[in-house]
Formats: C-alpha cells, sequence, structure tokens
C-alpha cells in the first residue's frame, strides 16, 4: 500500500534556511545543505524548498544553490520561488530536481500552468496555494508577493488548477504558518474533496498526530516545517524526521 | 565502472550523484560508441514510451545495446522507463519495445470511484518474490520512490524479483540472466535505493 508522504517543507532566504510565522517575520535556522544531509540521514519521505523572496524580488531562481542541494539529496525534492518562464523549469529540472512548484505565476498567468504541464509532464507541476480565512470563514487565495488576499475562492481556483492539469496541490494556511496549532483541517477537507488529485497540506502541524489528522481530512501528503526544525517550547533549533514505526502508528 | 546511457531522456544527474556518493565510478555515455568497453549499464528513464524507443532508434542506441546485452551478455539495470523498454510493447505507445523480456507494459485502469489514483506516486513497499543479489538489503522492510503510470506484466513470472501493491500486485522488479528492471527510482530512494546500487555495483 501506498504511504502518505510527510514531508518537511524548508524555506530559502538569501541562499541560508529560514523559518517564519504566518508568512512573516523570519528567524534565521541554519545551512540549508547542513539540512539536507542530515534530512537524508533520517530517511524522509520528499523534500520541498521554498525560496521566499525570490518572486517578491523578481530574481531568477539559485541554481548554484539548488545545484548544491540536489547534489545531497537522494530523495524526492521540489523546489518553488521565482519561477516565470519554462526555460527556468527546464534548467532546474536538469540540475536533478523532479518537481516544481509554481505559485504566484499560476495566479497571475492560468496558461502557464497549462503550458507547464504540456512541455513537462504532470507529475512534474505542483501548485501552490496559499490560503486565508476571511471574517465569514470564506476560504480565498492570498497573493504572497502582494502580500494581499485576491478575489479568488479556494475551491474554485483548486479546480481550475486541476483542470489545467497541475500533477498535485500544495494547500497552505497562512494563519497557520509557524503557529504550531494543527492543520485547519477545514480546508483541506474541502479542497481534497473537490479535486481528484493529489493535497499536499501545510501550515500548522505540531505534533506528528497532526500529520494522521491532515490525512484523514484526505490529504495525500502532510508537509510542515516548524516540527522539523525546532525542539521544545523555545524552539532550540534542531532538525529530526519521525521514525517509521511511529509514523505508521498515526497514518492507520 | 558503470555506464549510464543519455538518451535524452532521465534524471542522469541523480543518479550519477549516488553512485559517486557511493566511491563507485560513472560515466554518463552520451554517445553510442562510448559503450565499446561498458560491462554494466544502467538504462534511466523518465518520459514516454514512444519517445524513447525513438531515441533509441534514432541515435544508434538500439544496435549498440542489443549488441551489448544479448550477445556480450554486459549487466544492465533499467530504471523506471528503462525498464519498461526492455519489454516487447507497451500500451502507451505504438513503437516496438526492446524486446529483451518476454513482457508487455500495461496501464493502471482504476474505476473513477476508486481510491487509487494513477500516477502511482510516492513510497511503496517491494516484496521480495525471489533471492536475489540486488535486492539484498540490510533493511528488512524494501521501502523504494514510484512515480509511474504503466507497469510490467512478465510472461514468465519465475522472472518476478519484486512485487508491489497498488490496487493489486505488480511486478516492481525483473531479473533474467544479465537483464535487471526496476520500476522504482533508486537514485530518490536514499538509504533503499543506495543499497540496491551497491549491490549493482559489486556483483
Amino acid at each position: 500500500m501506498l504511504k502518505s508522504r510527510i514531508i518537511p517543507c524548508l524555506l530559502l532566504r538569501d541562499g541560508g534556511l529560514t523559518k517564519t510565522e504566518k508568512f512573516k517575520k523570519g528567524k534565521y535556522i541554519g545551512d540549508p545543505i547542513n539540512a539536507v544531509r542530515i534530512f537524508n540521514d533520517l530517511a524522509v519521505d520528499e523534500l520541498i524548498f521554498l525560496d521566499i523572496d525570490a518572486s517578491k524580488h523578481k530574481v531568477v531562481p539559485a541554481y548554484d544553490v539548488i545545484r548544491e542541494l540536489t547534489s545531497e539529496c537522494f530523495m524526492p525534492f521540489a523546489y518553488g520561488g521565482g519561477i516565470s518562464t519554462a526555460k527556468q523549469i527546464e534548467q532546474i529540472l536538469k540540475i536533478g530536481v523532479e518537481k516544481i512548484v509554481i505559485n504566484k505565476i499560476a495566479l497571475d498567468n492560468r496558461d502557464f500552468v497549462a503550458e507547464a504541464v504540456k512541455q513537462f509532464g504532470s507529475s512534474t507541476i505542483i501548485v501552490g496555494i496559499d490560503v486565508k480565512k476571511n471574517f465569514l470563514g470564506k476560504y480565498f487565495v492570498y497573493d504572497h508577493v502582494k502580500t494581499q488576499t485576491t478575489n479568488e475562492q479556494v475551491i474554485a481556483y483548486a479546480k481550475e488548477i486541476e483542470s489545467l492539469g497541475a500533477g498535485e496541490i500544495f494547500v497552505n494556511n497562512v494563519d497557520r504558518d509557524g503557529v504550531c496549532n494543527g492543520y485547519d483541517t477545514t480546508l483541506i477537507s474541502q479542497v481534497s474533496k473537490n479535486v481528484g488529485i493529489p493535497v499536499i497540506a501545510c501550515g500548522g502541524a505540531a505534533t506528528i498526530e497532526d500529520f494522521g489528522a491532515a490525512v484523514k481530512s484526505g490529504a495525500s501528503a502532510a508537509a510542515a516545517g516548524s516540527i522539523f526544525v525546532y525542539q521544545g517550547p523555545h524552539k532550540a533549533v534542531l532538525i529530526s524526521y519521525p521514525n517509521v514505526a511511529d509514523l505508521e502508528k498515526v497514518l492507520k | 565502472m558503470i555506464h549510464i546511457v543519455d538518451y535524452g531522456l532521465g534524471n542522469l544527474g541523480s543518479i550519477q550523484n549516488m553512485l559517486s556518493r557511493l566511491g563507485v565510478e560513472s560515466l554518463i555515455a552520451e554517445d553510442p560508441a562510448m559503450l565499446q568497453d561498458a560491462q554494466k549499464i544502467i538504462l534511466p528513464g523518465v518520459g514516454t514510451f514512444d519517445v524513447g524507443m525513438n531515441n533509441l532508434e534514432r541515435l544508434g542506441w538500439r544496435e549498440v545495446l542489443d549488441k551489448k546485452v544479448q550477445a556480450e551478455g554486459a549487466k544492465i539495470l533499467g530504471i523506471c522507463l528503462g525498464m519498461q523498454l526492455m519489454t516487447k510493447r507497451s500500451e502507451e505507445g505504438t513503437l516496438p519495445g526492446l524486446g529483451w523480456i518476454s513482457a508487455i507494459t500495461k496501464k493502471f485502469t482504476f474505476e473513477a470511484t476508486s481510491s487509487y489514483k494513477v500516477p502511482h506516486m510516492g513510497w511503496n513497499i517491494v516484496q521480495v518474490a525471489k533471492e536475489s543479489r540486488i535486492l539484498e538489503q540490510t533493511n528488512d522492510e524494501k521501502r523504494f520512490y514510484f512515480v509511474h503510470s504503466y507497469y510490467v506484466e512478465l510472461e514468465n513470472k519465475k522472472e518476478t524479483l519484486g512485487t508491489t501493491n497498488f490496487g493489486g500486485s505488480f511486478c516492481s522488479a525483473f531479473e533474467v540472466g544479465n537483464i535487471i528492471g526496476v520500476q522504482f527510482h533508486p537514485e530518490k530512494s536514499h538509504k533503499f535505493g543506495m543499497q540496491l546500487l551497491r549491490n549493482f555495483a559489486d556483483n
């Protein structure tokens, strides 16, 4: 039986690893290459690296950093950040990355998603959707570059992304980011019910039981940041990953 | 020395990265002539069947590979599409395959309401069907990373090395003499994949 994937999602800023809270602050937590080496030894399922400033600062992906990361990464690896052309995707795949996360460009230009899927294959393209809940409890897509909520309703947007051929959807609740109060299971279940493609849930994981909750809500994979890089109430930096037996218990 | 066939499809960099981590010498063969002295070959592949066969034929790989594998008995490991290309044909395309193995490549088909979604993507277990050097692992459980929509169906089930369950059991590894095929990606399966590539290099 296929296992639900548990994925560390690591954020890059100026070539270093950072961890945010609600998409803000950003605390430096170390060297990404070192982190990849540790995650290799810990035998993680998959890794997602997102350069959180690239689109905002309109810079091209940091190919040198990506190259260094892939040379140490012996598990499936997804990269996102600053992607705006097919040429960039081609270059990143050539370096040895399996999957590409696109976020801002998908929001601005739906044709790009369809083109990328056509050229690189559905299982290569993950579309990242950042989500905010309004005061009426409705979910809207958040634009992390403009730092504002859009008029796009999340379910409709997710369905559209699926119809464009994307292989997976990465759903991140902005207000859960880095606050460790559990996944937004309502959001996960609403999105998963409405699309047939795998949903990767992100935002809020504090304990490994949270992974179980995300999967029970319909997610194919659970991604997280803090839980894999911090330890203890004072958030001391310590890279970790639960062992297979413990994961199997909560994912049953 | 392991020769990795560069026929325009596949994550050669990842395979070479893992081999160099293992301290195994490898070479990316960009031209069929580079296989002249090859004794161990990896046929990778990410992409579609017909594009793969077309590239093998058009770039002159087929003739050289047939000679190396069938006449000279060079050891070859096919990964993912590389495994499927070794069969007679595939439901994914119309071109004949390399035909080294009595097998065809079939598509996963599930009801729309099924909980099984294609592609089969993620980590899954390989159950050993037959003792072999290639699947020998220090870990009891053999976990590998898969991404595929098609699978190999062998005519002679005795050639199966390992099976995997995905809405039913399918052949995830076979060995026929000097020809080995694996449906998963050892180069993306960290310690499990490293052990497999180490076994291929050592035996």
